[in-house]
């Protein structure tokens, strides 16, 4: 008998960590947005995707609302808001 | 072929023709010679393997995880403090379920510092999941270990194993041992065949972050599969002694407990000292007799309680103690009596702390003190004047 023991690959995308999120999570307004990719670099969850100007977004199922996008983006063009 | 041999060397000798891949170990008395030996083979071409030399034993355990994970057969050897200072990984190299066989050369615990013989290290990490089996001999240390492989990797258990062996007593010691041929050790213990392993056109993840929702699992599963071991254990001893010619110990063995009246319950080399004691007192009449656990991880309830049911007066005799309470060997062998009808007198001796020889006049006074009032603690041949001294 083993048990869990062994995972295979790429299996923690299984886990929505997004519900770990408490507060805020980023708007994207998609307003004056340059494409500069800014908010995908610095998203430690990865989970930012776009590629044209006003096309960027993130995935709420890993997002965890840390608001590094909303503070690093040169154009104010995402904002914290409260969640739901 | 009959070699006289140290017993170090001769479990080198075993250990070579298990054939493993990878050998790490950092060096500590008594431990030493076995990993010596097993350099030099390298050195000499007769053993294939890769012995990576480490700054800790925290580093030789990890070496020898990592070599079982990539699926090589993988062996690593340590004592007393280096066993402690491995325990972190020890417990990992069980969780994961890595079949590495690692030799005990059992030995006390500092503080103050102790190089001599006692089961001290060995019973503080008995709650790790590895199987730990206690050899009587030197050709039973060297047997052990090709028995250990052939357990550790059975398909269904996959557990790795401690074969421990008296320190000094065992390893330092010198005895005619009747060596295994390649050819039989071949036949007994088929090459590895892992049934995980890390590779990186199959990528698994091992030893990872178990939540609440899963942990306990993973507990529960050692836990069974050490019963599965009890039975295995008699097994694989009956298929070596058809390729060897000799039993390995089997779970427990019994010295003329048939008609006894006093039994002593012990582990180790002591067994030896306490067969010779049994037979002299034999031989005046006195129905004495051992019941010598050979494996104490997993721990044979069934065939304790059966060995010693009849059996009015036991004496548990152990080497280590778990201090703030009874002895681990007393308590467990009390344990296996609890709520049952037919239970004898158990009482629990403390005998040869680091190192502290054992005479046949020890063996004489216990089995002396095996009234019918049960005695829960008694340290043997302890030296009061020298509690007295003051600091």
């Amino acid at each position: 008998m083993f048990g869990p023991l062994i995972s295979k690959a790429i299996t923690a995308r299984k886990n929505k960590t997004g519900s770990w999120r408490s507060g805020e999570k980023p708007k994207f307004l998609q307003k004056n947005c340059i494409a500069c990719k800014m908010c995908l670099l610095i998203c430690p969850e990865g989970c930012i995707t776009g590629e044209a100007k006003n096309t960027y977004i993130c995935d709420y199922d890993y997002c965890k609302g840390c608001g590094n996008c909303a503070a690093i983006c040169p154009k104010k063009d995402i904002e914290m808001i409260k969640e739901e | 072929m009959r070699e006289f041999l140290e017993g170090s060397r001769a479990v080198a000798e075993a250990v070579r023709m298990c054939k493993p891949g990878v050998i790490s170990a950092y060096p500590i008395t008594p431990q030493t010679h076995i990993v010596e030996e097993l350099a030099s083979m390298a050195a000499r071409g007769s053993l294939n393997a890769q012995c990576v030399n480490v700054e800790s034993e925290h580093s030789a355990a990890s070496v020898v995880l990592g070599a079982s994970a990539a699926g090589v057969r993988s062996f690593t050897a340590t004592s007393s403090q280096g066993l402690l200072l491995m325990a972190e990984v020890v417990f990992c190299i069980a969780g994961m379920r890595f079949p590495v066989v690692m030799t005990c050369a059992n030995r006390a615990i500092s503080a103050p510092i102790n190089i001599w013989n006692d089961h001290q290290d060995a019973i503080t990490v008995r709650d790790s999941g590895w199987i730990q089996i206690h050899a009587e001999t030197i050709q039973e240390a060297m047997d052990m270990h090709i028995l250990a492989y052939r357990i550790a990797e059975s398909p269904k258990i996959m557990l790795p194993v401690m074969v421990n062996m008296d320190g000094f007593i065992l390893t330092h010691g010198l005895e005619t041992v009747d060596v295994p041929t390649d050819e039989q050790v071949e036949k007994f213990l088929p090459s590895y065949k892992p049934l995980y392993k890390l590779d990186v056109d199959n990528p698994i993840s091992l030893g990872l972050l178990a939540d609440p929702d899963y942990y306990m699992e993973t507990r529960f599963a050692i836990n069974e599969t050490h019963k599965d071991v009890l039975k295995l254990i008699p097994m694989v001893n009956d298929e070596f002694s058809k390729v060897f010619g000799r039993t390995c110990g089997g779970l427990v063995e019994e010295y003329k407990t048939k008609d006894a009246e006093k039994v002593i319950v012990a582990m180790g080399s002591v067994c030896g000292t306490i067969k010779d004691v049994i037979d002299q007192m034999r031989a005046k009449g006195k129905k004495v007799g051992l019941l010598r656990i050979v494996s104490y991880r997993p721990f044979p309830i069934a065939a304790i309680y059966q060995a010693l049911k009849d059996v009015p007066k036991v004496a548990v005799l152990e080497k280590a103690v778990s201090l703030g309470s009874y002895g681990p060997l007393l308590a467990e062998v009390r344990s296996v009596f609890c709520g049952k009808k037919k239970a004898p007198a158990i009482s629990g001796f403390v005998i040869g702390l680091g190192g502290r020889d054992i005479t046949v006049d020890s063996i004489k006074e216990v089995y002396k003190k095996l009234t019918t009032k049960e005695i829960t603690e008694e340290y043997i041949d302890l030296k009061p004047e020298l509690l007295e001294e003051s600091i």
